[in-house]
């Protein structure tokens, strides 16, 4: 399967930290990919970084066989790549609606946000259809992560990167939210996804690179790493079948 | 293909959070509590819209700002360069149209001070403009460096305006048919304050729309609570701090105008004397909530004019005063905006 996004042998500085060491990242296309590591590891610089948020120092970042790291962010996402952050980088004066509406590039009111698309997004998370003017601020936290899901995929997007969405959800959601991007999955969508909840991981991984130190130091099939008790302890200092 | 009623008829059978009318309540408790101590409504009520006009002309100046400080994280000192070249301008348009401001009739002493704003406006948003790029962009997330460049800035704007103007004070005098006051028994009224009190809604008003009901508008308010988030979104933050920065640097120009006809002078400090109120109302305020800076401006002049007739000496420090008193109430101001 052909990469879609390619990292090699990235470096970024913040400040005077040296905090990635030379990744090397292939994300295929029409997979989801994890990206797993201990707290640390570099994860979240790794998608800051393809996003321009942080500048790589050294390196290459590569996606659709052009070059990311010398645009600025806005030319990164309107290049075709959605990012949901950590934080979710919600809106919280703004109302549901509102958040969409700004994820809707080519819209310029509510009206004008293609509706086969809205409803498609509304399929994988009903209560925003229900809470549509209702301020993002109030929402619970499982319906803000699907929020801000939602405002990546409101319009096509050729890759999504998701920074850990089941962060201090309830289990119950994070079943949730495992169904709803099972079916993202199930429509070819291209993710890379972030993640320490290895139920999680298991579910929805094709593909995964493990991180340590500001390097990725395993690449291989989901699938394999999830049969390989030895292989999750010498990577991660545990064990799947545990977090089962 | 393009409409999206569903949602919105769903919402209907959901509560809708509530407005916040504490700030406003208030506001209007202020006004009623002045009065016994006041004891006497006619003057209650000239202090009343004098403090209105007081109130909306320094929101106007202040409300460019908040933003700009909202959004940015910019901490413009310098603010006060645009308000006094507001002002200056708006001496030579209203000298160069001595015609229009010496007749008697209402209509060409209106259209001169219209004149006199739109040039004020137009001449701020393009220093504005320079200084946002000259001065401001460089120092970007160094607050210690804002402080410094834009005072300095401010400094060097003051001394250029002396070279143009001369460092004396200049008369603004209101146009013949402006002067003097509607009586209503016996509250006098000044008519200027009525204009200022028309042209500061105005200006609330069309703000209002702009960040309400326009995309543009929705991505400064988005902007102000989350910048990076709206740059992942694939906008340009940049050109939109440029454009806030320009209305901004406007909006304190129409404001000069406004505060140089409220005291019929202008000095080159001018900006710099109103500086310390216009912080005072953006933080009592919230930094970069409109609706905030529009009630603690209001705040601000209902005050300043009660204190000054009921205790001249407390009026000094009013302000400082009312501010210690909304941040112990409210530390994040009156109508906080949210992920700062």
């Amino acid at each position: 399967m052909t990469a879609l996004l390619q990292l090699q042998g990235v470096h970024t500085h913040i400040g005077a930290y040296h905090i990635l060491h030379g990744v090397d990242l292939e994300v295929p296309e029409g997979e989801v990919t994890m990206l797993l590591g201990r707290n640390g590891a570099g994860k979240s610089t790794t998608l800051r970084t393809i996003m321009g948020l942080w500048r790589a120092s050294q390196g290459r970042i590569d996606f659709k066989g052009r070059p990311l790291q010398t645009l600025h962010t806005p030319e990164i996402a309107q290049a075709g790549i959605g990012y949901v952050p950590e934080t979710m980088g919600i809106f919280s004066d703004l109302t549901v609606r509102e958040n969409l509406l700004l994820a809707a590039r080519q819209a310029r009111r509510a009206e004008d946000i293609d509706t086969r698309r809205l409803e498609w997004t509304f399929g994988f998370f009903p209560a925003l259809k229900k809470f549509w003017l209702f301020p993002a601020g109030k929402l619970s936290g499982g319906q803000k992560q699907m929020l801000a899901i939602a405002r990546a995929i409101v319009e096509p997007r050729a890759l999504l990167l998701i920074d850990e969405p089941s962060k201090g959800l309830a289990p119950s959601i994070v079943n949730n939210l495992i169904a709803a991007l099972r079916e993202l999955k199930a429509q070819s969508s291209t993710i890379l996804l972030v993640e320490q909840n290895f139920q999680m991981a298991k579910a929805l991984g094709d593909s995964v690179a493990v991180m340590d130190d500001g390097r990725v130091v395993h690449r291989g099939r989901m699938a394999e790493l999830a049969d390989d008790e030895g292989l999750q302890q010498r990577l991660l200092g545990l064990s799947l079948g545990v977090h089962q | 293909m393009n409409t999206t009623t569903m949602p919105a008829a769903a919402a209907s059978a959901i509560p809708k959070a509530r407005f916040d009318v504490k700030p406003l309540a208030l506001l209007a408790a202020l006004a009623l509590l002045a009065l016994p101590l006041i004891g006497s409504p006619s003057t209650w009520i000239t202090l009343t819209v004098a403090g209105l006009a007081m109130g909306l002309i320094v929101f106007i100046i202040a409300s460019g700002l908040t933003l700009v400080f909202g959004l940015m994280d910019v901490l413009n000192f310098g603010h006060g360069v645009f308000i006094a070249t507001g002002a200056f301008v708006a001496t030579s348009v209203m000298a160069g149209m001595a015609g229009w401001t010496m007749s008697p009739q209402l209509l060409p002493n209106l259209g001169a001070i219209f004149v006199a704003m739109l040039a004020a406006m137009l001449v701020a948003g393009a220093i504005g403009f320079a200084f946002e790029r000259v001065i401001v962009r460089p120092v970007y997330g160094q607050h210690l460096k804002q402080i410094l460049i834009t005072m300095g800035g401010m400094i060097v704007g003051e001394e250029i305006i002396k070279v143009i103007w001369g460092p004396q004070q200049i008369p603004l005098p209101l146009p013949e048919s402006l002067r003097g006051a509607f009586l209503f028994g016996d509250a006098a009224i000044e008519k200027y304050r009525v204009l200022a009190v028309v042209v500061g809604l105005v200006v609330f008003a069309v703000m209002l729309w702009v960040l309400g009901r326009t995309k543009v508008g929705l991505l400064v308010r988005a902007g102000v609570q989350d910048r990076e988030m709206v740059e992942s979104l694939g906008y340009r933050i940049e050109r939109l701090f440029t454009g806030v920065f320009v209305v901004g640097s406007a909006l304190a120009g129409l404001g000069g105008v406004l505060w140089g006809l409220y005291q019929q002078s202008v000095v080159p400090q001018i900006g710099a004397q109103v500086n310390i109120l216009i912080f005072i109302v953006i933080i009592i305020g919230g930094l970069g909530s409109t609706l905030g800076c529009f009630v603690g401006a209001l705040m601000v002049g209902l005050l300043a004019n009660y204190a000054g007739f009921l205790a001249p000496k407390v009026a000094l420090f009013s302000n400082i005063g009312l501010m210690v008193a909304v941040l112990l109430w409210r530390p994040q101001g009156l109508y906080p905006v949210t992920n700062r």
